[in-house]
């Protein structure tokens, strides 16, 4: 479709760029006499963008702007769920007065996470991946007084830098294979070339490098830690599951386009383009990524440090479900994604709380606090168990989807691994729970907290309950956002 | 007539010694300066790519993105690496260790 008439497929995107340029003139008038304005705006940006999405579930599928990007289903899901999670980021922003570019670096991340999501050119990947990159490193170092804020962003924009150089070379060998720049249009050139294998095979590890960083997959993860225990708590939130979701959509749209092939149009089931073992691969990379998260996270005395480890955990969860290439398995991933939106952002967000008022992360200053807070105590606990994946809550069900279609699948030990290692978690997650509840300390003062910060951790503790139990609609919504556009 | 392979030969040298500044330099700078290796060893790769087995401009067009976008990454990474200079005199990033487990 050409560029005039895909502008009506692009109104979210549209409606983003503008608020950014809104924001930006609202932020120069301003001049900080009203602290409520510029986080106001950004989240009146957000809905409409999020209400905007919705309706684009009606339209199909498209190809727009000479194929860059394309509008399906998932994309659209993806959409809504970024920007759903930077709607609670700016919420969550709101006690620490941060300055107008704080607002209008994570819209332009959003916007970039669009396009992530919606990428079906190499081109497009790759700047989209920039875009979110870049504005990501220098929130990463928002408080630029902070010597761990800067090196978190130092960390991160070296990693991030060699990891995308890294990605571009083994795409430009894609290219050179294919001599394609369209994922569809190299997914057809590898079926009817079939060039050397080996070769396609490296390229693939290559460009993996790109998005496994963004994921935090092993063996790409060794800025993760740092760079969430320094960044500040909202954006580690927001590092922890946006940019990850929005690396997933991408990754889901490279299995299906470069990696794999439908079996027939419309099919559920996806066949490799090419004899080169991708899914063997990817079993291995998540049964590493998880259980380097999960004992290393063992040892960690600092609550934020710990929730990093955990990350690279689930990303190797998430990861599992790559390997059965049907719809069952990139459903489930949807689904844990929703799920893991909500209770992650509430561990943060309780992390965040806490080390406000008592002014540590380390999990000496959890001791006691069942009794000084019981509220959030009771949320916290709530959230561990939750990524634990222990029944009634909703991390059992996002994890129990995923464990299905792997053993539907037939990879069973994939499957033993992955509850092993849950198993593992148990212990760490139980770890903060038991600091808050078991441990008798000297101080007994209650610590309050704001209503506002209670009213936000309850929009995250109630559905993390309700959909323990009642998931259906949630079920519903990935079922029918697993419609890949495929072709040009 | 070069043939494609010298193309080759010479952008995965580039890439080669691009990564090995990035593992091995300590200073940020000399980091930085191994991804701008990596990324015009892309470039050649794609320019490369474009003339002999392609024979459009798509390849072309990929290599002018790539230079902006290694300009737009190589001015916040050097704005970064000064901040941190600013508050420790140094860019050896085996001194940056506050945090470790």
């Amino acid at each position: 479709m050409d560029n005039v008439s895909s502008i009506k497929f692009f109104i979210p995107e549209l409606f983003l760029t503008v608020a950014v340029i809104a924001v930006i003139i609202a932020g120069l008038i301003n001049k900080n006499k009203n602290k409520f304005l510029i986080p106001g705006m950004s989240v009146a940006a957000l809905l409409g963008t999020v209400i905007l999405s919705f309706t684009q579930y009606e339209m199909g599928m498209n190809s727009l702007f000479f194929n860059m990007t394309v509008l399906d289903p998932m994309s659209v899901f993806f959409k809504i769920l970024v920007a759903a999670a930077t709607i609670w980021i700016v919420l969550f922003s709101l006690q620490q007065h941060m300055k107008v570019e704080y607002y209008i670096l994570l819209l332009i991340t959003n916007l970039g996470m669009f396009l992530m999501a919606s990428a079906n050119d190499l081109l497009m990947i790759l700047v989209s991946l920039e875009v979110v990159g870049l504005s990501s490193y220098v929130l990463a170092g928002y408080y630029k007084n902070n010597m761990k804020s800067s090196e978190a962003s130092l960390k991160y924009v070296l990693y991030g830098a060699a990891s995308t150089g890294i990605m571009a070379y083994g795409m430009s060998i894609l290219y050179g294979l294919t001599g394609e720049t369209n994922l569809a249009a190299i997914q057809q050139q590898l079926l009817t070339q079939q060039p050397y294998n080996l070769t396609v095979f490296i390229s693939i590890i290559l460009i993996f490098a790109g998005f496994g960083y963004k994921i935090a997959m092993v063996p790409f993860h060794f800025w993760v830690p740092d760079v969430y225990e320094g960044a500040p708590t909202p954006i580690t939130a927001f590092f922890s599951v946006a940019p990850k979701a929005a690396g997933l959509a991408l990754l889901i749209r490279f299995m299906t386009t470069v990696v794999g092939h439908q079996l027939a149009p419309g099919a559920a089931e996806w066949l490799q383009n090419m004899d080169i073992s991708a899914p063997l691969l990817i079993a291995i990379l998540s049964v590493l990524t998880m259980t380097l998260g999960n004992t290393i996270a063992l040892q960690q005395k600092n609550v934020k440090r710990m929730m990093a480890y955990s990350s690279i955990a689930h990303a190797g969860y998430l990861l599992m479900a790559f390997v059965v290439f049907n719809k069952e398995g990139y459903a489930a991933i949807m689904l844990y994604l929703v799920f893991y939106l909500l209770m992650n952002f509430g561990a943060f967000f309780i992390i965040h709380m806490v080390a406000q008022k008592l002014g540590s992360e380390d999990i000496e200053t959890f001791y006691g606090l069942g009794y000084r807070a019981p509220f959030a105590a009771v949320s916290m606990a709530i959230f561990m168990f939750s990524l634990t994946g222990l029944p009634p809550l909703a991390g059992f069900i996002g994890k129990f989807y995923l464990f299905a279609a792997i053993i539907n699948g037939h990879w069973y030990w994939l499957a033993v691994a992955g509850v092993l290692n849950s198993v593992i978690s148990l212990y760490y997650y139980a770890g903060v729970a038991r600091a808050m509840f078991l441990v008798k300390t000297e101080t007994k003062d209650a610590v309050s907290f704001q209503t506002f910060d209670k009213i936000l951790i309850a929009t995250l503790v109630i559905p993390t309950l309700v959909f323990g139990i009642y998931w259906t609609p949630i079920l519903e919504l990935t079922m029918r956002s697993i419609k890949l556009f495929a072709g040009n | 007539m070069i043939s494609l392979q010298t193309y080759l030969i010479i952008s995965a040298l580039v890439f080669i010694f691009g990564l090995i500044a990035v593992v091995n330099k300590k200073n940020a700078v000399g980091i930085l300066m191994g991804v701008e290796l990596i990324l015009n060893s892309v470039n050649l790769n794609f320019i490369a790519f474009a003339k002999y087995v392609d024979l459009s401009i798509k390849g072309q067009i990929i290599a002018i993105f790539v230079i902006i976008l290694a300009a737009a990454e190589a001015a916040v990474a050097l704005a970064i690496v000064l901040n941190i200079y600013r508050y420790r005199s140094t860019i050896d990033v085996t001194t940056v260790d506050l945090m470790k487990n």
